[in-house]
């Protein structure tokens, strides 16, 4: 994989929200939803995000298609730094990125019908003739798995797992390079959730698709990545190949997530890690490694220095004192 | 000892004059102190067959037919204020979602006190206390400061017990856990899960636990039912539904399921869909998706029959 080079690169990317103020007041505070992430993923690559719900893995997804502005750093497409592209420029590169949203019900048009919604696409950025088009919708409503009539129905019409179908086709339309699929499966019964996932690695082979995959199903992710990387009130904390991370995760944060994971076999002996507490606010995160307050094995070093996310053997990446990276 | 038996339950619903049974002859029993899981995908039936139990089907819902006796007690033959008084102490309930059902205007505390006060019958300062000795029990950190939070100042885990204390504020019989952690992070699901087991051993509480999650069932079930539009089509001991399931359903469930560590290329997809309720095909409602299906399969509703060992199925093929 390494030989390649990367199709998609972020460097220290942050984004803060301003909280309280309002119209007259001034700002009180910011939320750190992504604090300093620095990743790349190659062609062909699939990188799994995983983290529990406000560690900003999907503000992270969202800002590497700018489809929010970041508050510093940069992201990097097939080379080109997508923050100084003019509105034209930065148009023209969508094209190449999208997007697949977690909720199927959410982010589909219910008056559009839907070969519209799976052709919008390729309507904006006036690809093809309108027959073409059309064409092009029927291919895709084959490619995805629905049925031959769909072009003509409303998402109301369809369950669950078809409207992800919609919500896959649409985003393949335009034939993007690189696709990021936030909590894509998520929300879809397992019988439904399997069919799915089989489709998309079906269509990652196929179109030879680079793939952010944002999950917090650590089942999910272990099927589907090439890499994985853990994230932590804004920051990832570990992050390496797919074996190295579930066979063997370093950061105590990465172990008590595997460990919770309940496994289907009732002969299987529970030996978890639990956390204290809940996850602190991104608002005023902890000082030094933000995950101290709950981690097992925190030292005094951690409560000051935040560790720094280093890399060692077998490209296996850990933000830790206690447990760093195995040496090069 | 059987604390809940229920039999050929039956729920049904109506939509433009037609009308869907989405909970069709289920029957199970509960002992105390076990913990069956009632294991469906979405629209299988497992909540409202929880709804029913608890009387609090809306219309147009409605139990249409079937028993359900609380140790020994017929739980449809009572008046409305039998029933209330029934809810607390015999069936007590916990959702998926905590928010629905607290009040977002009332501090925990003064709701878990009324309702300490409403089956307890003690005055208002007794009622607080034990508000707050039952925030500490369900593990709330500083809980005679935490009563008198609102919900809102709470996050999902911390939600999710204070539902807990208000459920077992009457010493419940039966706990019904409809998907209790499905809504939560998989480190807040561990604890609250831990927390549940722990509270059901002291209190010896029976639980019915409705999950989608096999991993759940398998960590804390010792009895299973997996429902599929509307019945229950395998029923058994967590050994003998894990070890070998019987039913090509329930088979198939365990094989679409991505697990950790077991990579494999690709999982094995159900086709299909789960059958609109109100058009079921004829006979077994899976056998359009099932690939053992035979002719035969059509022509009537298999029976859940014992197949070896108190192990049930609902299959002609098994």
């Amino acid at each position: 994989m390494s030989a390649t080079p990367p199709l998609v690169e972020v460097e220290n990317l942050r984004k803060h929200y301003p909280i309280g103020g309002g119209l007259f007041a001034r700002t009180r505070a910011w939320v750190r939803a992504v604090d300093g992430v620095s990743f790349a993923i190659h062609a062909g690559e699939t990188l799994g995000l995983v983290g529990e719900s406000g560690c900003g893995k999907t503000t992270l997804g969202r800002l590497m298609l700018r489809l929010i502005e970041p508050t510093g750093g940069d992201i990097r497409f097939e080379g080109r730094s997508l923050l100084g592209l003019r509105p034209r420029e930065l148009r023209g590169l969508r094209r190449r990125m999208q997007i697949i949203f977690q909720d199927p019900y959410g982010s589909l048009n219910p008056r559009m019908r839907v070969g519209s919604i799976i052709g919008e696409g390729l309507a904006i950025h006036r690809l093809g003739r309108r027959d073409e088009r059309y064409r092009r919708v029927q291919e895709l409503i084959e490619l995805v798995g629905l049925p031959p009539d769909a072009a003509r129905r409303y998402p109301h019409e369809f369950s669950g797992g078809q409207r992800q179908r919609v919500g896959i086709a649409r985003a393949l339309a335009v034939e993007p390079r690189f696709v990021v699929a936030d909590e894509a499966v998520s929300a879809l019964d397992v019988s439904i959730q399997a069919q799915i996932i089989n489709l998309l690695q079906e269509l990652r082979e196929r179109l030879g698709l680079t793939m952010l995959f944002i999950a917090h199903d650590l089942r999910v992710v272990e099927h589907v990545s090439h890499r994985v990387a853990i994230m932590y009130l804004g920051h990832i904390v570990e992050m390496g190949p797919r074996e190295e991370i579930y066979r063997n995760p370093r950061h105590p944060y990465t172990r008590a997530l595997l460990s919770a994971v309940p496994i289907p076999d009732p002969r299987h002996a529970t030996r978890r890690t639990t956390l204290g507490g809940d996850v602190p606010s991104p608002v005023n995160p902890p000082s030094g490694c933000a995950f101290h307050p709950r981690c097992p094995s925190a030292e005094a070093v951690c409560k000051r220095v935040r560790p720094p996310l280093e890399t060692g053997r077998r490209d296996h990446a850990v933000a830790c004192h206690v447990f760093p990276a195995e040496k090069l | 000892m059987t604390v809940l038996d229920v039999r050929g339950l039956a729920t049904a619903f109506e939509r433009n004059g037609a009308i869907a049974r989405a909970v069709d002859g289920v029957s199970f029993t509960l002992d105390a102190g076990q913990v069956l899981g009632l294991v469906g995908e979405s629209g299988c039936g497992k909540s409202v067959t929880a709804l029913s139990l608890m009387r609090l089907v809306q219309p147009p819902g409605r139990v249409v037919g079937g028993e359900v006796r609380l140790e020994g007690r017929d739980v449809f033959a009572l008046n409305e204020r039998e029933m209330r008084r029934l809810r607390g102490p015999g069936l007590a309930m916990i959702f998926q979602e905590p928010m629905t059902s607290l009040n977002p205007v009332l501090r925990i505390g003064s709701q878990i006190a009324e309702a300490v006060r409403v089956h307890g019958r003690v005055g208002r300062r007794i009622a607080w206390e034990r508000a707050v000795e039952l925030l500490g029990e369900v593990g709330i950190p500083e809980p005679a400061t935490r009563a008198s939070d609102y919900p809102h100042q709470l996050s999902g885990g911390m939600r999710q017990r204070v539902m807990i204390a208000m459920a077992i504020s009457c010493a419940p019989r039966v706990l019904i856990a409809d998907e209790p952690t499905t809504a939560l992070d998989v480190t807040i699901q561990a604890e609250i899960l831990d927390l549940l087991r722990a509270l059901r051993e002291r209190h010896r509480m029976a639980v019915l636990l409705i999950t989608h999650d096999l991993g759940v069932v398998a960590e804390q079930a010792n009895a299973v039912a997996i429902m599929y539009a509307g019945r229950i089509v395998e029923l058994g001991d967590v050994f003998q539904v894990f070890d070998r399931p019987l039913h090509p359903y329930t088979q198939a469930l365990f094989r679409s399921m991505p697990s950790l560590g077991g990579r494999r290329e690709r999982l094995e997809a159900i086709g299909g869909q789960v059958p609109d309720p109100f058009h079921l095909p004829s006979g077994c409602a899976f056998r359009d998706r099932c690939p053992r299906a035979i002719a035969a399969c059509a022509d009537a509703i298999p029976p859940l029959v014992e197949k070896v060992g108190g192990h049930r199925a609902a299959c002609i093929r098994v």
